[in-house]
């Protein structure tokens, strides 16, 4: 059953992410990339991984997308221009080749749905996946936490040097 | 009999929940307009709508079938994929955010407990399931309603639907920020991301998470004023500016794809009433059957809404851009300190 | 545990169904009596100039950045909030240090006036 819904939910991923390149109306690519985030929060919801969803959702799909809509009416793009050099293609599909490689491998040694490794399912229904999330990050992964906040400055001023020049 | 893992009467108990919770705010939302028509005219010393039916009460019901036989027009010049998807886009993430809400206790019925909160399952010693990150589902869902207006308002090739539409998508992840940061505060205090745990926590008057300290008392009506803003209520409905705007995004549609931006936004209404009753009026908890306090508090605040629309004039939108980042997004995090050293200190 | 996500497919197909639904019947029995001019671009009765799909001010864009960056600053406080209590005074001073350096750059982005809506 979690194998079908699974299976389902990566093919319309799929489908979506081939809509992304092939779409002529960049609107619509768009349109096409945040489906494909939600299918993506949908397999982190199946591997019991409900914090990352509700993330996915809220940064990619709710604030990153906006901004990538925003960016498209702002250039007016209305169609690709349709440029496309052989190099490029050669590339892509080794890049592609790749990542299929890499997905392969990492399925192989993992499971579709449900939580493997040192915390189970059990323990995530006990204390629950946002709590663990951050007991590991307020503690193991406490200097990249504070870094982050240095990253987010640096974009805050980057933000505003770009948008903001005369002054 | 079972089917994965779960009794077959817990398949049954959902799809009636749904049905329920749909015709729940569908209802309300068509009652909502009239009542909002009615109270904005006794207001103003007018008496609102009263021929269809005794006292107009048939009213929504006659909008409806209009808008339902008007002429569908979609502009020559529109983006038709996304000029169609739009008010769909709208009116979904609307609907589906009241999936996490708990509209009431836990019931039993032929010996299985059944939670009245629709995405939740209760096992028979009546320990209840739900989402463990509830409140972000609804935020996440909320961040999306963005997309019907800023698709409405590109696709339509109009000039005003664009200006409308943009205005209104800066206006709301603005305030998505502020509304956002304000929830902090419940968190702190709950503990939890369930909107059944946080319910459960807030039992009697001084249990709601509105009276617990001065900071969460200040973070409730933060949140509810941005969440206002967020649905494009009066006193921030610059959308609908009709001075300078016409209609706003919506300008360009007609028919039942006009009347779907409307739905949305009074469903929108309802969930956001329906989010700040959970969060910070303690939910079904109450005097009378769950359900019922769970209602009448729900009622109460769209009455808020409506008697503030009655009473307010509309934000200029500099004014409206230098409220949310300049006041509340500061006072929020101000809020979150000050909660965080009150609880320290009051353990 | 997944069950608990079933029903919001179930509303989810359910509010489709309704909004599609009820488009697709509203547009078969509503009246079609199409002319050109009816689907112009409303423009005050006067013909539309230009396309409306313009470019438009840099302020929009810079408001969705800066919400980006503060959306993310959230995302970081909601597990903060949640074990505020079990995380006691050594977790208040972590998430201190995170929200002052982000208050640094929230003056700076008032003190270049990028909040300024002129």
């Amino acid at each position: 059953m979690e194998t079908l819904f699974f299976s389902i939910v990566a093919a319309i991923a799929i489908l979506m992410s081939i809509l992304v390149i092939r779409c002529k109306n960049p609107i619509n690519s768009a349109l096409s990339l945040i489906m494909t985030f939600f299918c993506l929060a949908t397999l982190y919801v199946m591997l019991e991984a409900p914090f990352m969803a509700a993330i996915q959702v809220i940064v990619y799909a709710g604030a990153i997308m906006v901004l990538i809509v925003f960016v498209i009416m702002l250039l007016n793009i209305r169609t690709e221009s349709g440029r496309r050099t052989q190099h490029a293609l050669f590339l892509g599909a080794a890049t592609g080749l790749f990542l299929l490689f890499q997905t392969w491998y990492f399925l192989s040694r993992s499971s579709l749905t449900g939580a493997k490794g040192a915390i189970d399912s059990a323990a995530i229904a006990k204390v629950g996946h946002t709590e663990l999330i951050g007991q590991s990050l307020f503690t193991e992964f406490l200097l990249p936490f504070e870094i982050t906040s240095i990253l987010l400055l640096a974009a805050i001023v980057g933000a505003v040097v770009l948008a903001k020049k005369k002054v | 009999m079972e089917i994965m893992g779960l009794p077959l009467i817990y398949y049954g108990a959902m799809i009636l929940k749904v049905l329920l919770a749909f015709v729940f705010v569908l209802l309300t939302v068509a009652y909502a307009t009239y009542a909002e028509r009615k109270i904005i005219g006794h207001m103003q010393v007018r008496v609102g709508p009263n021929r269809v039916g005794p006292m107009g009460l048939l009213q929504p019901i006659a909008d409806g079938i209009k808008l339902f036989f008007k002429e569908e027009i979609i502009p020559s010049e529109a983006s038709k994929f996304a000029f169609l998807l739009a008010p769909l886009v709208a009116l979904i993430p609307a609907f589906i955010s009241f999936a996490v809400i708990p509209f009431g206790d836990v019931i039993e019925i032929a010996g299985y407990k059944i939670p009245l909160q629709i995405a939740a399952f209760a096992d028979n010693a009546g320990t209840v399931f739900d989402l463990n990150i509830g409140v972000l589902y609804i935020l996440a869902m909320a961040s999306l309603g963005v997309y019907g207006i800023v698709l409405a308002g590109w696709s339509s090739n109009s000039k005003y639907s664009l200006l409308g539409g943009l205005r209104s998508s800066a206006q709301m992840i603005s305030y998505e920020l502020a509304a956002g940061l304000a929830i902090v505060c419940v968190f702190m205090v709950s503990q939890s991301l369930s909107l059944h745990a946080i319910v459960a926590d807030q039992a009697g008057l001084f249990g709601w998470y509105l009276f617990r300290n001065p900071f969460t008392f200040l973070a409730g009506i933060i949140f509810f004023i941005c969440s206002l803003a967020e649905i494009n209520r009066t006193p921030f409905d610059l959308p609908e500016a009709e001075t300078e705007l016409v209609s706003g995004f919506c300008t360009e549609y007609s028919s039942m794809k006009y009347a779907m931006f409307f739905m949305a936004e009074y469903a929108n209404m309802v969930t956001v009433c329906a989010v700040t009753t959970t969060l910070f009026l303690g939910g079904w908890q109450g005097p009378l059957p769950s359900v019922l306090n769970f209602i009448a508090k729900v009622y109460f605040l769209m009455f808020v809404c409506m008697w503030i629309r009655a009473t307010y004039p509309r934000y200029r939108y500099d004014q409206l851009m230098k409220l949310g980042w300049k006041v509340f997004l500061p006072s929020t995090l101000f809020l979150i300190v000050g909660n965080a050293i009150w609880i320290t200190l009051f353990k | 545990m997944l069950g608990a996500y079933l029903p919001i497919i179930v509303l989810l197909v359910v509010a489709a169904c309704f909004g599609l639904g009820s488009v697709v019947v509203s547009s078969l029995v509503g009246q079609k009596k199409l002319s050109p001019v009816k689907l112009q671009p409303y423009e005050c009765g006067c013909e539309p100039v230009g396309s409306a799909q313009e470019r438009f001010s840099i302020k929009f864009y810079l408001i969705a950045m800066l919400f980006i960056l503060f959306d993310i600053e959230c995302v970081f406080l909601y597990p903060w909030a949640v074990l505020f209590k079990r995380l006691g005074v050594f977790g208040l001073i972590e998430m201190g240090v995170f929200v002052v350096i982000l208050f640094v750059g929230y003056i700076y982005v008032w003190k270049k006036g990028a909040l300024e809506w002129e």
